[in-house]
């Protein structure tokens, strides 16, 4: 059980506002073996996001409170770590990989500003030596390794340079600069074109597959839960409601929630049905 | 045979392209000869991506932006030059894609389907009434009328929004990306709203659309626009099927997919590096797609 690189383990969220109690994750258990691909899926609301902030750390307490559970990461339970221990896996060991390639990066700093920003932090926390000229090295190999042609020119551009496709590549170039053991990534690519959506869910899954990391996709998309996992868990209203390997979750269904959720997409091939009307003779 | 809802001939639009110092520095065309029509009663897809000129397209049938070249006929009549007019109005609304920011957060419900009905004169007594009768059509309890925006659910904006579009009881309706921002029960849901209403009130649509797998669903006949063109336009079951563009190709082979039987359908293409829209991109496609 605790072989898992990332265990979830009963954890619930209680959120306080006005007053009032909110539950907002009931009991949410998951597992994230080491290299391997899982999704978790909902749809607004489910929890998905509370869910990886709780991992991360991101929680922001009030007014969130971890009302029960624990969060294993190779072993150690995040939760009760003293934060300057917890501080050094955050953005290193385990790293996050932004949904909004445009917000989560600064307009007044370049690339290379920013990476190597990143980078100093890291190293510091981890007291890694390391002098600003190997610091701006890593940042071209990284941006080498997410295949940017001219990763020179990239570093030096300001995030408005960039087209979104290339801002995401940075957003995962960023992610992978203290070489992480786990990428949780957050709907990346939901907010560019379907064309260069593909190109960085293929990315995403080439450079994992490549250095042996372990993927958490955290998503709404159920053709992306297809296409980039090997197990998923599907969260309603704050719990796991189903959790199977994902060829399996597609071709048989159990949960009520879950076929309604499948059902809900319009098939590529048609034949999906709209209207509630019966069809005049 | 009666006239197409929607015929547009020959559409050009190029903007004047300046330079750092405001100097003209030569045009970009965004949409380029765009030619399509749509019979009345049926639902017409123009799929493309950022770039391609769809928004433009709507904006200029919306008369938001007047055309550099070409005609727009609506019902056999030739409107081009008198879009935007109030009896234009009548006949043509739209439905965007954020019902979050088309709606005013100041206004209730009940205010923000007023702003038609009063600009084209409806009867004051009977405003009341029609409101009623609106949200009803797009099944939203009559309470509703005194919510604000905030009140809502994103499903149940777009409800809204689609009672304002249907508040002069247009004839064509411009759908831009009208589900995009919601979940995908929930936009399953105002799909079937629309196809309902489509039959009852025998409306047109116009569908604009990134989502591939919901215009093959939704749209009899689509067209793929790529840097201000449509490249391929036909019955949505044959071009999904058979596609004779690179660039159709590559928009499939990117849709991801929950099945086997859709995956199989996707044409085996390489994924192109390479951003928004661009002759290069369109290039390193043709070379690709050599043996």
């Amino acid at each position: 059980m605790s072989q898992a690189l990332l265990s979830v383990d009963n954890l619930s969220v209680d959120f306080s506002t006005y007053g009032q109690t909110h539950h907002v994750l009931k009991n949410v258990s998951l597992d994230v073996p080491a290299r391997s691909q899982i999704a978790l899926v909902g749809e607004s609301g489910s929890g998905k996001t509370v869910t990886m902030k709780a991992i991360m750390g991101l929680l922001r307490q009030p007014p969130a409170t971890i009302a029960g559970g624990r969060i294993f990461y190779d072993g150690r339970d995040l939760l009760t770590l003293p934060d300057k221990e917890r501080l050094k896996l955050r953005g290193t060991a385990m790293s996050m990989v932004f949904q909004d390639p445009m917000s989560s990066l600064n307009p007044v700093f370049t690339i290379a500003d920013q990476m190597t920003t990143i980078l100093k932090y890291a190293d510091r926390r981890l007291d890694r030596q390391r002098n600003g000229r190997d610091r701006l090295a890593r940042v071209h190999e990284v941006l080498t390794q997410v295949r940017m042609r001219d990763p020179e020119r990239v570093a030096r551009s300001y995030p408005i340079m960039l087209s979104g496709g290339m801002r995401q590549r940075v957003l995962i170039a960023m992610a992978l600069l203290s070489e992480p053991k786990l990428l949780i990534a957050d709907e990346p690519g939901t907010a560019l074109d379907v064309t260069t959506q593909a190109q960085i869910l293929k990315l995403l899954k080439d450079l994992v597959e490549a250095r042996g990391l372990a993927l958490l996709m955290i998503t709404h998309n159920l053709g992306v839960v297809r296409e980039t996992s090997s197990y998923v868990y599907v969260m309603n209203k704050g719990q796991v409601v189903e959790h199977r390997p994902t060829a399996e979750l597609f071709a048989a269904p159990r949960e009520d929630y879950t076929k309604a959720l499948i059902a809900a997409v319009p098939r590529l091939t048609g034949g999906t049905r709209f209207g509630t009307a019966e069809v005049a003779p | 045979m009666s006239a197409p809802m929607l015929e547009i001939v020959g559409l050009t639009k190029t903007f004047p392209v300046r330079d750092g110092l405001g100097r003209s520095a030569g045009a970009v065309r965004a949409v380029d000869n765009v030619t399509f029509s749509i019979p009345r009663g049926q639902v017409y897809g123009l799929a493309g991506e950022s770039g391609s000129g769809k928004s433009t397209i709507a904006r200029m049938i919306m008369g938001l932006t007047p055309p550099t070249a070409g005609d727009i006929l609506l019902d056999g009549e030739n409107i081009t030059g008198r879009t935007g007019t109030r009896a234009y109005g009548r006949k043509v609304q739209m439905v965007f894609q954020n019902p979050g920011s088309s709606l005013n957060p100041r206004r209730t419900v009940a205010q923000s389907i007023a702003v038609p009905l009063d600009a084209h004169g409806h009867p004051r007594r009977e405003r009341a009434g029609r409101i009623a009768e609106l949200l009803d059509m797009v099944q939203l309890p009559a309470d509703f009328a005194e919510r604000y925006p905030h009140e809502l659910s994103g499903g149940q904006k777009q409800r809204v929004a689609i009672a304002r579009a249907l508040a002069v009881a247009p004839k064509l309706l411009v759908l831009d990306e009208p589900t995009s921002a919601l979940d995908v029960s929930v936009q399953a849901r105002v799909i079937d709203l629309l196809v309902d209403l489509g039959r009852q009130l025998d409306l047109t649509f116009l569908f604009i659309s990134h989502d591939l797998s919901l215009m093959r669903n939704f749209a009899q006949q689509v067209g793929v626009l790529y840097l201000g063109q449509i490249v391929e336009t036909g019955p949505t079951a044959e071009v999904f099927t058979d596609p004779q563009h690179d660039y159709t190709r590559l928009l499939l082979a990117s849709v991801p997919v929950i099945s086997a039987e859709e995956e199989a359908m996707r044409p085996k293409i390489p994924l192109i590096d390479g951003e928004i829209p661009t002759a290069e991109k369109l290039l390193a496609l043709r070379q690709a797609a050599k043996p």
